[in-house]
């Protein structure tokens, strides 16, 4: 009679990448690059995202056989195909569903999904919101170009209403989503924003999310240079974006603008643009606390939409909760400590026997 | 099934132990059907159930069909709210649930209505009477009162206020008078028991243990058992008392067990066989839950279930635990099936196992999710886009769930392909006795992951064995890393390709990988004469009546033989030739035609279907008759 296993018999602990024995080996951006030529369009904002990604994983100390990126389909899907670590590009908006599963069996693993607009919000939106609210142990890079890229170029569940496509030739009537309140809503225990040319806030948010133990949930606003450039060019135009952004830090006040001089204050259940100095003090802003338990102060920042308001970048939520393997495997092994591992021949004869002689 | 007394003796009842028993002449018998009709809250599951049990232990050769409605709780006392539950037992060797019932026991008037069809000419009918008032035969749309007008005269009827000697019997126990009303399946029940001779320990033990926290409970359920059976001792409403001896089967240990449990079984026990994890990935559905409600039970044996948010995302988890080198089964019915083509169509492309169950039940859409049919083996085969082979494979009974859930799983590891294991309603939810394997005696899956480059010092993740079978390399193991995904993949490298010759290639390859399985599995074997005027094929649930059928038409001296696909595809290698020896082939299937259209187009044979889709298994003699139609007498 074969031992049961309470876990795979590959993975023996859940971190086993810090737990090897072997030194750890110091990964460079180069030993994350596959031999795969690049295929996006020249300008386009995933090569950013790319080059960030290897920067930020190469600093983890994780080995890189560690590390399964996991993917619908998209532009944004093709990701894996460029990184040399493991890699499966699944199905169209699916991606989570295989993560999942992945990560029940494998926990030791470091697995991060790739997905877009269309691929995460649209067809797999269902999947999106399962995997944040079970806080599965996976990193959920969203790119959101808020365009359909591959299939040339449609609207998107997050492009804003009047955006002009071959499938929307008079503008789109659609209400977009917003991927963080989505995330929010769905109980994310991490949740950020970055932006592909903000390279080093880019790296660190990945790193963050990295770092955090559950679901993280990235937005990463994406230029798509064919189908629509330049959607997000009051926040990377460096003539204006200060005034139409807002880096959130924990523990410190909501200020902006290029001067400096902006902050946002709660009025009523509303936030509010002032100008300090015209009455108003840092003191009357909010501070962030990304920590905070409750979120409806980080989804209260989610809505914060240009122009109204500046859009906020950073970490919008970051609590800590069991992760959703954790529970299953403690599970499985509290039933395995207090009644031993499972036996076949007392499970088969578990029901009433009788024997024919 | 026949119900022809084989001796008959005077003797009186077992030993006397409250009112007076009465002198009954002891009848023995071969094989009994009953059916236990009521509604659905009159618990007539588990009365079956029960007497299942009891007659297995007995030592009775079994097969069961419960049929419940797809509501919950549908109006009491409609007809749409009718649960039944029937239970064939035999002193020999049985493959289906009976066709015609020997004692029917309806506990209302809706029961009776609409199960009455089925009772044998002659037959036993125990009725409720206490259930026949105005208002019960207005919900059953009976004009006039059927067991005052004359209409059961063909049949013994048995009127037994049933409700009144329930109460009487649970009098003292201090009980409302609803929870004293719900005992009344156990008076109904030891009342059959009494006239079956069946023993009374199992049940009591049942009782026992179910409600060991419930004392009331547990007191009023074996008082009704008892007075149920006391009853039928001193009543004189009954002339007889039957008796149906052991069966001789082969020895062994024994139990019984469900489709759906042995499904479960073959799931956890091929897990060990193999020396993986079982990743159980659903999302609920009829008839296929159970499965899942077993493996969520079974964390000892380290299995791990995920419940799903719905089913693509549940097979979408079973092949991302695959890829972990974990053993990845998702499990559903039809209408999941449909949901999950997309996702079994890239396990196709990336060449990972993959075993999906599907317990079949009526369709199309959602359509009769209670009852069984067989019309998914076109999807299983075929069911899409692109060239898309998969194995595929169906259990012949309740039992064989467990052997074909192991085959299946074999097939999948081995080849580094998904396997749609085509179950039914009929299989999963009936029941049989199963002997109990020698655990040592089963062999083990042997499975390797590759831990070294493949190929010059590089690993190339298509590279193939002899089989065509690619490596199962893990994320995690240095040296290996690589990348899979659902476009066509160049030779060898497993590069994303678009050359036009390439993927033809690779499209042979696939079909080819899956054709090679033909290799691995054993031929198809015939029942009866190894040549002869008629063939009779099928898959899937329908083995017993087929066999049955046959078995019977060979008897009166037609030269007619059986043979049973439990593998799909690809199918034994003997297949065709097989089907030549024959002048004639019947293909009985609960559908319109789809093994038919698939050995008419495979073998180029004359084969004639025999279809019934009407959500319930075949009649032994509606085989029977085709049998003797085509074969000459
Ligand atoms: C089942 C299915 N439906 C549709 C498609 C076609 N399709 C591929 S990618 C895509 C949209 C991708 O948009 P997004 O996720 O925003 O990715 P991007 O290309 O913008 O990075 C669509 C509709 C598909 N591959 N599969
Ligand atoms: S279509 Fe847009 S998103 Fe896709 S690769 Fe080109 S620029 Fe990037
Ligand atoms: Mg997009």
């Amino acid at each position: 009679m074969p031992v049961l296993r309470s876990g795979t018999q590959e993975a023996n602990g859940e971190n086993m990448a810090t737990v090897a024995s072997t030194p750890l080996p110091t990964l460079t951006p180069k030993d994350l690059s596959s031999d795969q030529d690049v295929r996006w369009c020249p300008g386009c904002g995933d090569y950013s995202i790319l080059a960030q990604m290897k920067k930020a994983l190469a600093g983890l100390g994780i080995p890189r056989e560690k590390f399964v990126f996991i993917s619908g389909i998209g532009c944004s899907s093709r990701f894996p195909y460029y990184m040399n670590t493991y890699g499966f590009h699944t199905i169209h908006g699916r991606a989570p569903t295989f993560a999942t599963g992945l990560k029940i069996a494998r926990p030791d693993l470091s697995v991060w999904v790739i997905t877009g607009d269309g691929d995460g919000l649209s067809i797999g939106g269902n999947h999106l919101i399962h995997a944040i609210r079970r806080n599965v142990d996976i990193k959920i890079i969203l790119f959101n170009n808020e365009i359909y890229g591959l299939t040339k170029g449609q609207y998107s569940p997050t492009s804003r209403i009047g955006t002009r496509t071959k499938s929307s030739p008079q503008g789109s009537v659609e209400n977009p989503l917003r991927p963080i309140s989505i995330a929010i809503g769905a109980e994310a225990t991490f949740v950020a924003r970055t932006l592909d040319v903000d390279v080093n806030h880019l790296t660190d948010t990945l790193r963050r999310a990295a770092f955090h133990k559950g679901a993280a949930f990235v937005e990463i606003y994406q230029n798509c240079k064919i189908f629509n450039d330049a959607v997000f060019e009051y926040a990377t135009d460096k003539s204006i974006k200060a005034d139409n952004t807002l880096y959130l830090e924990h523990g410190k006040p909501l200020v902006f603008g290029k001067d400096r001089n902006k902050g946002i204050r709660l009025r009523g259940l509303d936030p509010e643009v002032v100008t300090l100095g015209n009455g108003f003090a840092v003191d009357d802003l909010l501070i962030h606390d990304e920590k905070a338990e409750e979120p409806s102060l980080a989804y209260l920042l989610s809505r914060m939409v240009y122009p109204r308001f500046p859009e906020c970048f950073g970490v919008f939520r970051a609590v800590e909760r069991p992760t959703y393997e954790s529970l299953i495997n403690k599970q499985v092994e509290d039933v395995i400590r207090s009644k031993g591992p499972g036996k076949l021949e007392e499970l088969f004869a578990s029901d009433d026997v009788w024997v024919v002689r | 099934m026949s119900s022809v007394a084989r001796s008959v003796e005077e003797s009186p009842s077992e030993p006397q132990t409250r009112g007076n028993p009465v002198k009954h002449r002891v009848e023995e018998l071969d094989s009994v059907v009953v059916r236990f009709a009521g509604d659905s809250g009159d618990g007539m599951q588990l009365a079956g159930t029960q007497f299942t049990n009891a007659s297995a232990i007995f030592g009775n050769d079994i097969s069961t069909l419960p049929d419940f409605p797809a509501e919950i709780r549908a109006p009491a006392g409609t007809l749409a709210g009718v649960s039944g539950f029937q239970i064939n037992f035999s002193s020999h060797d049985i493959y289906t649930p009976g066709d015609l019932v020997n004692t029917l026991v309806a506990m209302n008037p809706a029961a009776l209505k609409t199960n009455l069809k089925d009772l044998e000419k002659g037959g036993l009918l125990i009725v409720n009477s206490d259930a026949f008032t105005f208002n019960d035969l207005r919900k059953a749309d009976y004009a006039t009162n059927p067991l005052e007008d004359g209409s059961l005269s063909g049949y013994r009827v048995i009127p037994v206020p049933i409700n009144t000697l329930n109460r009487e019997a649970l009098k003292d126990i201090r009980l409302s008078p609803r929870e004293v009303d719900r005992c009344k399946n156990f008076f109904a029940l030891g009342l059959v028991y009494w006239l079956y001779d069946r023993p009374l320990e199992p049940t009591l033990r049942w009782i026992r243990e179910k409600f060991a926290k419930n004392p009331a409970i547990l007191e009023a359920n074996t008082r009704a058992l008892k007075a149920g059976f006391h009853f039928g001792e001193t009543t004189e409403l009954f002339q007889v008392q039957y008796r149906v001896p052991p069966a001789s089967i082969k020895p062994g240990t024994y139990r019984k067990i469900t489709g759906n449990e042995a499904t479960a079984l073959g799931l956890v026990t091929a897990s060990v066989l193999c020396n993986k994890t079982l990743v159980y990935c659903s999302y609920p559905i009829t008839p296929a839950s159970d499965i899942l409600h077993a493996l969520a039970e079974l964390k000892r044996y380290g299995v791990r279930t995920f419940q799903a948010e719905d089913e693509i995302a549940a097979v979408g988890a079973a092949i991302g635990a695959s890829f972990g080198g974990a053993l990845g089964v998702t499990g559903s019915s039809g209408p999941g099936l449909c949901l999950k083509s997309e996702a079994i169509g890239l396990a196709v492309m990336v060449e990972l196992p993959l075993l999906v169950i599907d317990v079949q039940r009526g369709g199309p859409s959602t359509g009769l999710p209670t009852k069984t049919e067989q019309a998914d083996l076109l999807q299983a085969l075929f069911g899409r886009n692109g060239e898309s082979p998969v194995a595929v494979v169906a259990p012949c009974s309740p039992a064989d769930c467990f052997d074909m859930t192991i085959e299946a799983v074999r097939i999948a590891l081995r080849f580094m392909t998904p396997v749609i294991l085509l179950s039914d309603g009929y299989l999963g939810n009936g029941a049989e006795p199963w002997l109990i394997p020698d655990i040592n005696a089963l062999p083990r899956i042997e499975i390797t992951h590759p831990t070294k480059p493949n190929h010059d010092g590089q690993f190339m993740p298509y590279l193939r064995d002899a089989r065509l079978v690619r490596e199962w390399a893990l994320p995690g193991t240095p040296g290996l890393e690589h990348r899979i995904g659902g476009l066509e993949k160049e030779d060898v490298t497993g590069n994303v390709s678009y050359d036009p010759l390439n993927h033809e290639k690779m499209v042979r390859i696939r079909a080819q990988k899956v054709a090679n399985i033909a290799n691995e599995i054993p031929p198809l074997s015939v029942n009866g004469p190894e040549e002869g005027d008629l063939l009779v094929i099928g898959w899937g649930g329908t083995f017993g009546s087929i066999t049955t059928a046959v078995n019977r038409a060979r008897r009166k001296g037609l030269k007619v033989a059986s043979a049973h696909l439990r593998y799909l595809n690809p199918m034994p290698k003997n297949t065709g030739e097989v089907l030549k020896r024959y002048k004639r082939i019947l293909v009985p299937e609960l559908n319109c035609g789809q093994l038919l259209l698939l050995l008419r187009g495979r073998y180029l044979v004359d084969a004639i279907g025999l279809n019934k889709i009407q959500g319930k298994p075949f009649l032994v003699s509606e085989i029977e008759s085709e049998i003797h139609r085509l074969a000459g007498t």
